[in-house]
């Protein structure tokens, strides 16, 4: 009964008959939803993550604008108000420092440096370890091994006392901590990304690339990289806020911006010592920082969710 | 006839997801007496695997099961954690198509065995190891006493699956639900657990659910035949019967999509269902197999209630069983 | 008689599989995968291997296409020999000779639309081609292989397998190669999906006059598509010959007990039929039995196998060939 002639076979091959009121095109729009797309979506459905953006978006305008509207320059001391409360008469919306400095100006300025800071950091392992790992990881074989031993010998270079060595020798530049942050920042970035590549190399879809042809760079950037863009995106994002508290360590030693520049670090530093006196020095860059940090994270987390929903 | 061991009560499985609550089975109901062997037989989608995950109580956290599981007239589905930790790898073991889904990889294969049985039975350490290399005996794992000691990775894909077979049998358990158990095998080595699981269910009276896509696997092991479609039962049979007279479309269908060995080679093209799998959150509202079906018709819009006929038999299809009988037939003589 | 399409002499695939000891000096151990195989291939034939996993088929396959480098014997493809062939040699090859893959979905670059996956081989092997003719191209393999033209946009998490491996085939298929090679094509898809695919490669083979080496462990497929089969076990062909003879009149121990592990899908004859269950397990494929490979699951295995190696030698049928001392002898089933 079940062997099958060839007419039966054919029978049964026979188009499907109409029914007219099946839907037959079931959801098949014309225009394909990525896998961008779907994060975005899943993305913006994380309430927590989407006002994080919102608060961070105020928070980069201000740092950017935000000192057009004050009356202060950041480095110009009011003798009149040192020490000063936050007032509206004297435009000191954040109260003043030591020097009657208007803090918020200075608060701002130094976001702005805090910010840059951290996004260098993101944008430098972006950049150098995402190429970087995905090279290591997809060439495999020696390559691997001195590309992986060189970054062992960087990561476990003291980053605090090539930083100290440094500024005695240059003096206290901006450009060194930028150096310092940027040498840094793409280490590990580099090792998750060369993981990712490592096992992405197995999967078909990169043989599949060789049989078609597609050079070895071309696999690396077209098949490799934009796969692992979701852990970078990610491990970008957790990474901003790492590199403002280093920024901000630096700073409370001493070591960071050159006054009258500050960062978030710096006034911290200050505000530390005045806390009695002007508790609101410390106060105002502090919860600046702090918000900051805690945007970041929960944007990070849920960038993590929405790139990858299976790990929750 | 003998006791009925489990009765299934219009079971509904459902899940919520973000896209909606998707129905992974709709309505099943089934009876089985001990010693008996039912197959499940389905594509991707059909539900066959939520449903094995129901019954044991282990579906994932979105997910909730209604309906009634009578287990020797005790309602799984009302008992807690705790009442089914005693019955469940006791009285009803279950083997997955991976079998290191349910090895530890960090624990020798002697501590996992004898672990069920000081556990389930209180045994103590010797009584428990002697009983552990017996059933490796039993499941013919060769050198048992040495295998004890081993790590599952020092096993190979074949040996690992008799050690979990092995383990699903040690408390002698009244059903085993066994859920694509050589899928990942092969035929040489699945000849060996199919012939394993005959030759226990006769020596132990083990009931088997056994869940599969071959069919060829079915017709050796199974004495009844649910074939499932989109979470729903489409047919309902006795072995003989669901081979020798298909009485839905889409167990016809499945019958002749397969390659047979027994054809000799050819230029034939092979019968094919047409379309793809269901997508269970975008169901048709009748009949969930009327996108593929080439009988369908006007009344395929509407549900297709399950119906019974011939004795025990149940089919769910608009059309008669005639008429899907002679649907291949005519054709051929004409 | 025409020149074969392919032509494989004594291919051999090794792998390094670490060191027998610790220490760094301790010589490094080899796996011989594929030891040994020889075959050839005409324009337009479609050739089955078949084999438990483990036995090699998938790394000879990975190996004629340059996935695994070929260790020792000769490849040759239009008489060109491919074995020792630099990187940027193969590239030239790419055209004439394409692959499918067992996974649907992880075959597929996730990222990429369908039509850029599909596309993407002749962007690749035929330079300046505008992207346009590109757009034409891959819409008429689309046509070909059965997917709507309205799918291009879209992304392979958005279909079922049998869909992706549509998708597969038509990327195989857009540089219109003279071989493709099906590593498991089928194996991964639902039963009705399966004889949608099989079919679908029948007809590209007989329209197109493709060659297909076809990869699977599912003997009732290999039997339904190809017209000859070989049959491999750790790294070595213990059978080949045409399918019907090898499936009517299977002359080696393994073949037979593979053939009677295949089960069937109809009760009565399932019932019935005897299986010859082998024994043990598949042994370490780095250090492989002394003579015959399979003598030590073999249940007709005498001291004489273990003492010599076998070769394939022809039997009476027109290109049947077995790797047995006793092929030939009356069978004792």
């Amino acid at each position: 009964m079940t062997t099958l002639s060839a007419r039966e076979a054919l029978r049964l091959a026979k188009p499907l008959p109409p029914l007219p009121g099946l839907d037959e095109s079931i959801n098949l729009s014309i225009r394909g939803r990525s896998l961008w797309a779907d994060a975005r979506r899943r993305f913006l459905r994380n309430h927590a993550a989407v006002a994080s953006l919102v608060i961070l978006a105020i928070i980069v305008l201000l740092c950017a604008f935000g000192s057009v509207a004050s009356p202060h320059a950041f480095d110009e001391p009011d003798f009149e108000n040192m020490h000063a409360a936050p007032s509206a008469e004297t435009a000191h919306w954040f109260g003043s420092d030591n020097l009657g400095r208007d803090l918020y100006v200075r608060t701002l300025l130094g976001g702005r440096i805090s910010l840059m800071v951290g996004a260098l950091g993101a944008v430098v392992a972006v950049l150098i370890g995402t190429l970087y790992g995905a090279t290591a990881g997809f060439v495999g074989g020696k390559t691997d091994s001195v590309m992986m031993r060189l970054l062992e010998i960087l990561a476990s270079f003291p980053v605090m006392f090539l930083v100290i060595l440094l500024m005695t020798f240059f003096g206290r530049e901006l450009w060194l901590i930028f150096l310092a942050i940027g040498a840094v920042s793409w280490l590990d970035m580099a090792r998750i990304v060369r993981g990712q590549t490592l096992s992405l190399k197995r999967k078909e879809f990169v043989e599949a690339a060789h049989v078609c042809g597609v050079s070895t760079f071309g696999i690396i950037t077209r098949h490799i990289v934009p796969n692992v863009l979701g852990i970078v995106a990610v491990y970008a994002t957790l990474l901003v806020p790492s590199m403002i508290l280093f920024e901000s360590f630096l700073s409370y030693l001493g070591l960071g911006v050159q006054e009258p520049m500050t960062s978030w670090g710096a006034l911290l530093e200050q505000g530390a010592k005045s806390i009695e006196a002007a508790p609101w020095e410390l106060a105002f860059p502090a919860t600046f920082l702090v918000t900051t940090l805690f945007c970041f994270n929960f944007i990070g987390d849920g960038l993590r969710d929405a790139l990858d929903p299976k790990d929750r | 006839m003998t006791s009925t061991l489990l009765q299934v009560e219009s079971l509904n499985v459902r899940f919520a997801t973000p896209e909606g609550e998707v129905a992974a089975v709709s309505d099943l109901s089934f009876t089985l007496a001990a010693g008996e062997s039912l197959g499940m037989v389905g594509e991707s989608g059909s539900g066959k695997s939520q449903t094995a995950f129901a019954l044991m109580g282990l579906l994932a956290k979105n997910g909730r099961a209604s309906g009634a599981v009578r287990y020797c007239g005790v309602n799984l589905l009302s008992l807690t954690e705790a009442q089914l930790n005693e019955r469940r790898g006791a009285e009803i073991a279950m083997i997955y198509q991976d079998p290191m889904t349910s090895l530890n990889p960090y624990l020798k294969v002697g501590d996992q065995l004898t672990e069920v049985l000081r556990f389930h039975k209180g045994l103590d350490r010797k009584a428990a190891f002697a009983e552990s290399v017996r059933l490796l005996d039993a499941v013919k794992i060769a050198e048992s006493t040495k295998r004890m000691g081993m790590y599952p990775h020092e096993l190979s894909g074949g040996m690992r699956q008799r050690v979990v077979i092995a383990m699903a049998l040690l408390c002698r358990p009244k059903l085993l639900i066994a859920d694509e158990p050589t899928t990942a095998l092969d035929v040489t080595v699945q000849a060996q657990i199919l012939k394993l699981l005959a030759d226990l269910r006769r020596d132990f009276q083990t009931a088997i659910i056994m869940i599969t896509h071959d069919l060829g696997v079915v017709a050796g092991v199974c004495d009844k035949v649910l074939v499932m479609y989109a979470g729903r039962v489409m047919e309902q049979a006795l072995v003989d019967d669901l081979f020798g007279s298909p009485s839905h479309p889409y167990t016809k269908g499945l019958l002749h999509a397969v390659p047979q060995m027994h054809h000799q080679h050819g230029a034939d093209r092979l019968a094919t269902i047409p379309g793809n799998p269901p997508n269970l959150l975008a169901l048709p509202p009748g009949c969930p197999f009327a996108p593929r079906c080439v009988e369908r018709f006007e009344a395929c819009l509407k549900p297709a209630p399950l119906q019974t006929f011939d004795g025990a038999r149940q089919r769910a299809c608009h059309r008669s069983v005639a008429e899907i009988a002679k649907a291949g037939a005519s054709e051929v003589i004409a | 008689m025409s020149a074969p399409l392919m032509d494989v002499r004594d291919l051999v695939v090794q792998f390094n599989v670490g060191r027998s000891g610790l220490l760094p000096w301790a010589p490094a151990r080899q796996l011989k995968a594929v030891n040994g195989v020889s075959f050839s291939l005409n324009a337009g034939e479609t050739l089955g291997i078949v084999g438990e996993s483990g036995c090699g088929k998938s790394s000879l396959a990975r190996a004629l296409i340059g996935l695994n480098p070929i260790s020792g014997g000769s490849v040759k493809l239009n008489g060109r020999e491919l074995a020792g062939l630099a990187q940027g040699d193969w590239r030239s090859l790419r055209a004439e000779m394409q692959m499918i893959f067992q996974d649907p979905l992880s075959s597929l670059n996730p990222r990429m639309t369908i039509g850029e996956i599909i596309g993407e081989p002749l962007r690749m092997l035929k330079a300046g081609i505008s992207s346009s003719d590109v757009k034409a191209e891959v819409e008429r393999v689309m046509a070909r292989v059965g997917l709507l033209p309205n799918v291009i946009n879209r992304y392979p998490h958005e279909f079922s397998g049998g869909q992706c491996q549509r998708v597969g085939i038509a990327r195989a298929l857009i540089v219109k190669p003279k071989l493709i090679i099906c590593d498991e094509p089928v194996s991964a898809l639902d039963v009705s999906i399966q004889a949608q695919v099989i079919n679908l490669l029948m007809d590209l083979q007989s329209e197109e006059g493709l060659a297909l080496i076809f990869i699977a462990h599912d003997l009732a497929v290999v039997k339904h598509i190809a017209q000859r089969v070989m049959v491999m076990y750790l790294g070595r062909v213990m059978e080949t010959a045409a399918t019907d003879t090898l499936f009517n009149a299977p002359a080696h121990p393994y073949t037979r007990a593979l053939l009677s592990a295949v089960p069937i899908p109809d009760p009565a004859l399932e019932r019935s039929k005897v299986i010859q269950i082998l024994e043990g397990d598949l042994p370490s494929p780095i250090a492989p039995p002394s003579g015959c490979v399979f003598r030590t699951r073999c249940p007709q295995a005498e001291a004489a196998c273990a003492a010599q190696t076998v070769s394939l030698r022809g039997l009476a049928a027109d290109s049947h060939a077995v790797a047995c001392i006793k092929a030939g002898a009356p069978e004792s089933r």
